[in-house]
C-alpha cells in the first residue's frame, strides 16, 4: 500500500449479506464495490433556451456487488449506461438515486477518500499535457498521489518497460501517435498502484497487438495483486470472456443478468448454435418470410461479407436446422459451409436483448456520452 | 533530482494535500506557459507586450493633455495602467486554466478522480500567469521611471503598505479568478474570454485610468464595490509617496483605512470563492458536465 492512499476500511473476510439501514447502504466486508438501485437521469436540453429538458435514463436501479480481487466487466453496447456507471463509481457525476460505495466509502459523501484508493483509465483517451515528456507527465501525476519523486521515477520505468514505451520516455506526448499515448495514460492508471481501477474500454481504437498487450498487463497485474479490483467496461466479447472473473450484460441502462462468463455461456449450451456461411439472399421479404420466423429458430444474427451471408443461428433443437436450409433454399441461395458453435458472450447478449451488441442504443436512453 | 524536485519531495509537501496540489500545478503552469521553442523570443515578448500596451494609453494621454506628462495624473495613470497587467492575468490566469484542461489538453476526467484539491490546483496553475504579469508589472513600471520620470524611488515607498497591498490584491484577485472558474466549470467552451471579458470590464471602473470621481455618480457604485479599486489606490499612493496626493481620489480615506477594506474584502472574497467553487464543482457533477468536452 502506497503512503498517503488509505487502508482498506474492512478485512477481507467473510460474506455477509448485504443490508439495507433505512436509506444507508451498509457495505459487505468482502465487497469493493457496491451499488443499490442506482439510477441516473440526465436532462438534455434543446438548442433553445425555452425547449423543454427531454430526460434520458441512462440507469436503472442498478444492483451489483463487486468483491475485492475480482476482474468484473460491465458488458454492453454503445450507450448501454457502462460509462455512466464508471462515472458515478469514479465520483465524476452523482446518482439521481440509490446508492453506491467503493472500497466501503460512500460516492456522495466520501469523495476525498474514494478518490485516494481509485484510478480510472478511459479507451481511446490520448490526453495529456502535450509539451511535458511522457516521464514528466506521469512523473506530475504521481506528485498529485503523493509519490515521492524516487518510487515515482522507479514505477515510472518498470512500467514502461512492460508497455514497450521506455525508449519514447523523453518524447514530448505530442510527438507520439494515438496508441502510445493511450499506453501512456494506461500506466498512469496503473503507476499509484490504486486499489480499484476503472478501466473503461481500455483496449478502444487499439491495434490488434497493443489491444493484446493490455489484456496482458491486466491480467499479470491482478495475478500480483490479488487483493485490488478491475471494473472493466467493454463492448468486445471475446475481451471480456478472456478477462473478467464475473460479467454484468447491461442494456438501456439495467443489468440484464451477472455471473462468470462460463455460466451465463451454459445457459444457452442446451440450445445448438451453428454459423452459416451462404450465397446472397436476394430480396428482403416480408416480416412472414424472414429466416427468424422459420420454426425452430430462436435468435439469428445476419451479416453480410464480401458477396455472401453469414447466418448466427441459435435452433431451439438441432433437428430446426433443416427447417433453415428449406428456407435459404427456397430464397435461391446456396449453403457454402455450415459450423456447430458453442455459445459465446454475444450469444448470450443476442438471446437476453434480441439484437447484436454492435447495435447502438444510446438513442433509446443509455448512457449519453457513450 | 532537480530544485522542483526536491522542493516536492518534503515531507511537509507530502503530507499536505493541499500545499502538493498547489505546488505541483505551479510547476505545471510554469511547464505551460514558459514553453517557447526559443526562449529570447518569449522574453521579448515579455517585455514588447506591456510595454507596446502602455505606450499606446501614453499616446492617447498625450495628444489629450498636449504633452502633460509631468503631471501627477500621469503617474496616476501610468501606473494603474501598469499595475492593471496582474489583474488580467492573475483572473484570467485560473479561470482559464478550467478550459485548458478540459478542452485543449483533455484532463479533466483524470484530475477529478485523483486525490488532489482541485480548488488549489487551479490557483497553483495561476501562478505561472501571476510571475509573468509580475515581471511585465516591474518591466513597466521601470520603462515609466527611465523615460517618463515617474516619481519612484526605493527611499520614499512605503514598503510595508505596498507589501501588504500587493498580498491582499493578489489573493482578492485569485479569488475573482476561482469564482470564474468555478463558473466557467459550469460553461460551454466559447466562455474561454470570462476572465479578460471580467477583466475589461471593470478596467473602466476601479479607477485604473481615471479617477472614480469623473463617472457618473451611479456608475462610480461600480467601481467602489469592486476590490481591486481600492487596492490600485492604495498601491499607487504607496509607490508615490507624498506625489500622491496630487490626484483627488478617494481622498476620505487614509492608507489605513484602504488597507482595512482591502483585508475585509479579501477576506469576503476568499470564503465566497471557496463556497461558490464547492457549490459549481456539486452542480456540475449533478449535471453531468465536470468532464465536458464540448469540441466547440
Amino acid at each position: 500500500m502506497l503512503e498517503g492512499q488509505i487502508e482498506q476500511p474492512f478485512d477481507v473476510g467473510s460474506i455477509e449479506m448485504a443490508q439495507q439501514k433505512g436509506s444507508e447502504l451498509v457495505m459487505q466486508p468482502s465487497l469493493s464495490i457496491q451499488t443499490q438501485n442506482v439510477g441516473r437521469i440526465y436532462k438534455l436540453h434543446g438548442p433553445k433556451k425555452k425547449d423543454d429538458a427531454k430526460e434520458v435514463i441512462a440507469l436503472k436501479n442498478v444492483n451489483l456487488e463487486v468483491h475485492h480481487g475480482e476482474l468484473f466487466g460491465l458488458l454492453g453496447p454503445n450507450g448501454a449506461g457502462k460509462t455512466t456507471l464508471i462515472k458515478v463509481l469514479a465520483t465524476l457525476l452523482l446518482p439521481t438515486s440509490g446508492t453506491a460505495s467503493v472500497t466501503g466509502y460512500d460516492v456522495v459523501k466520501d469523495v476525498k477518500q474514494i478518490r485516494r484508493a481509485i484510478s480510472m483509465v478511459s479507451g481511446g483517451e490520448t490526453s495529456g499535457y502535450g509539451l511535458l515528456t511522457v516521464e514528466e507527465n506521469l512523473w506530475m501525476f504521481a506528485r498529485f498521489y503523493g509519490l515521492d519523486t524516487d518510487t515515482a521515477r522507479r514505477r515510472i520505468e518498470m512500467m514502461l518497460d512492460v508497455v514497450g514505451l521506455t525508449d519514447r520516455q523523453r518524447s514530448k506526448i505530442s510527438d507520439l501517435s494515438t496508441g502510445l499515448r493511450q499506453k501512456m495514460n494506461f500506466v498512469r492508471g496503473f503507476i499509484s498502484d490504486p486499489n480499484v481501477v476503472f478501466l473503461d474500454e481500455p483496449t478502444l481504437g487499439l491495434d490488434v497487438g497493443a489491444a493484446r498487450e493490455v489484456r496482458g498487463f491486466v491480467k499479470d497485474w491482478m495475478r500480483e495483486h490479488p487483493d485490488r479490483t478491475i471494473l472493466l467496461t467493454t463492448h468486445y466479447m471475446a475481451e471480456a470472456d478472456e478477462l473478467c472473473d464475473r460479467v454484468a450484460i447491461i442494456d438501456q441502462g439495467q443489468v440484464l443478468a451477472c455471473d462468470t462468463p462460463e455460466n451465463l455461456k451454459k445457459r444457452l449450451r442446451h440450445e445448438p448454435i451453428f454459423t452459416l456461411k451462404v450465397g446472397p439472399l436476394g430480396p428482403k421479404p416480408s416480416h412472414d418470410g424472414r429466416i427468424e420466423a422459420v420454426p425452430g429458430v430462436r435468435q439469428v444474427r445476419v451479416d453480410d461479407v464480401d458477396g455472401h451471408v453469414t447466418l448466427n443461428l441459435t435452433l431451439a433443437a438441432e433437428d430446426a436446422l433443416s427447417n433453415v436450409l428449406a428456407h435459404i433454399s427456397g430464397r435461391g441461395s446456396k449453403l457454402i459451409s455450415l459450423e456447430k458453435n458453442e455459445p459465446t458472450l454475444e450469444d448470450v447478449f443476442v438471446d437476453m436483448v434480441g439484437r447484436s451488441l454492435t447495435v447502438d442504443t444510446s438513442q433509446h436512453g443509455g448512457g449519453q456520452d457513450e | 533530482m532537480s530544485l522542483a524536485e526536491r522542493l516536492m519531495d518534503s515531507s511537509l509537501m507530502r503530507r499536505n494535500n493541499a500545499l502538493r496540489s498547489f505546488t505541483v500545478a505551479a510547476w505545471l503552469g510554469w511547464q505551460i506557459e514558459s514553453n517557447w521553442a526559443d526562449p529570447f523570443l518569449f522574453a521579448i515578448y515579455s517585455i514588447a507586450r506591456p510595454v507596446a500596451s502602455v505606450m499606446i494609453l501614453v499616446v492617447m494621454y498625450s495628444v489629450i493633455t498636449n504633452g502633460a506628462l509631468d503631471q501627477p495624473i500621469f503617474a496616476y495613470v501610468y501606473l494603474g495602467n501598469a499595475l492593471y497587467i496582474l489583474v488580467g492575468q492573475v483572473i484570467t490566469g485560473v479561470s482559464w486554466v478550467v478550459i485548458d484542461d478540459r478542452e485543449h489538453y483533455r484532463v479533466a476526467k483524470q484530475l477529478f478522480t485523483m486525490p488532489m484539491n482541485h480548488a488549489l490546483y487551479l490557483l497553483g496553475r495561476g501562478v505561472a500567469r501571476l510571475l509573468i504579469g509580475t515581471i511585465s508589472l516591474i518591466i513597466v513600471v521601470g520603462f515609466g521611471m527611465i523615460v517618463y520620470k515617474i516619481p519612484i524611488s526605493a527611499a520614499t515607498i512605503d514598503w510595508p503598505v505596498f507589501l501588504a497591498s500587493m498580498a491582499l490584491g493578489i489573493t482578492t484577485l485569485a479569488a475573482l479568478g476561482l469564482i470564474l472558474g468555478a463558473l466557467t466549470m459550469m460553461m460551454a467552451r466559447h466562455f474561454w474570454v470570462l476572465g479578460e471579458a471580467v477583466a475589461g470590464a471593470l478596467y473602466l471602473f476601479c479607477g485604473a485610468i481615471f479617477p472614480l470621481e469623473t463617472l457618473p455618480a451611479w456608475l462610480r457604485v461600480v467601481g467602489f464595490a469592486f476590490p481591486v479599486t481600492y487596492w490600485l489606490e492604495v498601491t499607487r499612493r504607496a509607490l508615490l509617496g507624498p506625489d500622491a496626493v496630487g490626484f483627488p481620489t478617494l481622498v476620505w480615506l487614509s492608507d489605513k483605512q484602504l488597507l482595512l477594506i482591502l483585508v475585509g474584502s479579501a477576506l469576503l472574497m476568499v470564503i465566497g470563492s471557496m463556497s461558490f467553487y464547492r457549490w459549481a464543482v456539486y452542480r456540475a457533477k449533478d449535471k453531468g458536465i465536470l468532464d465536458m468536452e464540448t469540441s466547440y
